[in-house]
C-alpha cells in the first residue's frame, strides 16, 4: 500500500540561502505528482527533502515537516527513509562495474536478502515492473553499460523499486533520452503509480500533462499553485501559472 | 524580453482571419436581404456564388489551427483561443450557409409582388447585423459584457420571429394562393433566426475563452 506525503511549513537552505520559503502540500497516495517550474525555483530542492538527500549537501539544512503517512520523516535514521522513498535521476546512473543483474540485487543483498532463489525472484519482479524483462532476461550477467541509455534508466527504476519503497522520486526522469524511450518511461509511471506515491521533478510541460494526476507549479521558492493537472494545463488560477505553462515567461 | 514571438503572430493572424470571415459573412446577409427587399437577382446570386470564398476561408482557419496546435502546444488561454477560433469559424460558416439559403429562397420568389410590407425582417436582419459586429469585437476586445449581452439580442430576434410567423401562419389560412409564399417568408426569418443563433455561439466561445467556462446563452 502506497502511502500520501504530507508536507507542512518546509523550508530548506543552502548555506544562508534561503531556497523553499515555506512549503505546504499533500501529495496524494497511488498518484502521480508533477513538480513544475524554471530553473533554480526549488523543485530539485524539494524533492531531496522529502529523503532527506537535501541534508547530504555541505552546509544545507532544512525546518519543517515531512510524513510519509503517520510516520514523521524527519524523526527516523535518514537510511529507512531512503529505503522507503526510491529516487530515480536525470541521468540514468548504473553502477557501471556491476552486471545487470547485480545491479538490481546490490540493494536487496544490503537488505539481508542472502537466498538465490528469493535474489532472483525479486530481480525478476522488478525487471518486470520496469517493462525490461522481456529485453534483458538474456543477458542477466552482461555489464549494466551495456544496456541503451532508456534501458539503462528502466533498470534504474527497476533498482529503485527492487527493495519495495513506498514512494518513488523522479527528478527529470526522461530529459536525457530519446522520444521513444520518453515514453517507455512515462507508461512505465502509469503503471507504477497503483504501487507508489510518485512524484516527478521535470521541465518538459507535455510530460507533466502527459503522466500526472496532480500538478504543482513552483516559483523562487514559493508553491504557486498546486491542482489536478486537467485545470493547471486547461484553465490555471494563478497568472503567473498561465505565463509560465504558455511560455510567456521562465 | 518577448517570448513566443512567431506563436504570438500566428494567434493574431488567426484573430484577423476570423473577422474577415465575419466581415464576408456579414455583406453575404446583407446583399441577400437587400436581394429580397429589391427583387434584384443578381445579388441573390452573388451571395450564393461568394459562399465559396466563405467556405475557403473556414478550412484556411482550421488548417492555422491545426498546424498551431500540432507546432506549438498550446495550453490554457492559447489553447482555448484556438479551439473556440475552430468553432466560430464553424458558426460562421454556417451563417453564410444561412445566407445562401436565404439568397435561394430569394431567387425563387422572383417577380412575385409581396403579400405584405417587409417590416419584420428587416428588423430582424438589423439586430442578427449587429449581433455578429458585437460578437466579434467581443472576440477582438475580449469583451464579456458584449458577448453576454448577445443573449439580450438574440431573445429580440426570437420574439420578432414568432410574431412574423403568428402573422404570415394567419394571412396562409385567409389566402390559400399566398401560403406558398408566406412558408417561403417564414424560412427566410428561419434563416436569420438561426443567424442569431451562430452569432450567440460565438459570444459563448468568447466567453469560454475568457473564463474556461462554457456559458449556454441560447
Amino acid at each position: 500500500m502506497s502511502q500520501p506525503i504530507s508536507v507542512q511549513n518546509l523550508r530548506a537552505w543552502y548555506g544562508n540561502q534561503l531556497t523553499l520559503k515555506g512549503i505546504d502540500m499533500e501529495l496524494p497516495a497511488s498518484q502521480v505528482t508533477a513538480i513544475i517550474g524554471p530553473s533554480g525555483c526549488g523543485k530539485s530542492t524539494f524533492i531531496r527533502c522529502l529523503n532527506r538527500m537535501h541534508e547530504t549537501v555541505p552546509g544545507a539544512r532544512v525546518e519543517g515537516d515531512v510524513h510519509l503517512g503517520t510516520e514523521d520523516l524527519y524523526k527516523g535514521d535518514p537510511v529507512d527513509v531512503r529505503r522507503m522513498i526510491g529516487m530515480v535521476f536525470q541521468k540514468p546512473n548504473p553502477f557501471p562495474t556491476l552486471s545487470i543483474f547485480d545491479n538490481i540485487a546490490l540493494g536487496l543483498r544490503l537488505g539481508g536478502m542472502r537466498n538465490r532463489g528469493q535474489l532472483r525472484e525479486a530481480v525478476e519482479r522488478s525487471l518486470q515492473m520496469a517493462a525490461l524483462w522481456g529485453e534483458v532476461k538474456d543477458r542477466l550477467s552482461e555489464p549494466a553499460t551495456s544496456l541503451s541509455g532508456g534501458q539503462q534508466q528502466r533498470l534504474c527504476i527497476a533498482r529503485a523499486i527492487a527493495v519495495q519503497p513506498e514512494v518513488l522520486l523522479m527528478d527529470e526522469p526522461a530529459s536525457a533520452l530519446d522520444p521513444v524511450s520518453t515514453l517507455r518511461v512515462e507508461e512505465l509511471v502509469e503503471q507504477l503509480k497503483d504501487t507508489y506515491t510518485i512524484v516527478i521533478v521535470t521541465h518538459n510541460m507535455q510530460q507533466a500533462a502527459r503522466v500526472a494526476d496532480e500538478t504543482a507549479f513552483f516559483l523562487n521558492g514559493e508553491l504557486v499553485e498546486f491542482a489536478d493537472t486537467t485545470t493547471i494545463f486547461t484553465n490555471p488560477g494563478d497568472k503567473r501559472t498561465e505565463d509560465y505553462i504558455t511560455g510567456r515567461f521562465g | 524580453m518577448q517570448q513566443r514571438q512567431n506563436f504570438d503572430i500566428s494567434l493574431r493572424e488567426l484573430k484577423l482571419q476570423l473577422l474577415h470571415m465575419g466581415g464576408d459573412v456579414q455583406e453575404g446577409i446583407r446583399k441577400a436581404i437587400e436581394a429580397l427587399k429589391t427583387g434584384d437577382m443578381n445579388l441573390a446570386n452573388q451571395v450564393v456564388h461568394g459562399d465559396i470564398y466563405i467556405n475557403q476561408q473556414e478550412h484556411e482557419i482550421e488548417n492555422l489551427c491545426i498546424r498551431l496546435i500540432a507546432t506549438q502546444q498550446p495550453v490554457a488561454t492559447d489553447l482555448r483561443k484556438i479551439v473556440a477560433g475552430m468553432q466560430i469559424a464553424t458558426d460562421l460558416e454556417r451563417m453564410g450557409d444561412n445566407a445562401v439559403d436565404i439568397a435561394k429562397t430569394v431567387s425563387r420568389l422572383q417577380g412575385q409582388t409581396l403579400i405584405k410590407p417587409l417590416v419584420d425582417i428587416p428588423r430582424m436582419a438589423t439586430i442578427v447585423d449587429t449581433m455578429i459586429s458585437n460578437a466579434l469585437n467581443a472576440y477582438v476586445e475580449n469583451s464579456l459584457d458584449l458577448a453576454e449581452n448577445l443573449a439580450t439580442q438574440d431573445d429580440e430576434v426570437d420574439h420578432l420571429y414568432r410574431q412574423m410567423m403568428e402573422e404570415l401562419f394567419a394571412i396562409g389560412k385567409d389566402r390559400p394562393n399566398a401560403a406558398n409564399q408566406a412558408m417561403s417568408l417564414a424560412f427566410i426569418g428561419r434563416y436569420l433566426e438561426r443567424i442569431g443563433d451562430h452569432a450567440t455561439n460565438v459570444g459563448e466561445g468568447v466567453i469560454f475563452i475568457i473564463t474556461g467556462k462554457h456559458p449556454d446563452l441560447n
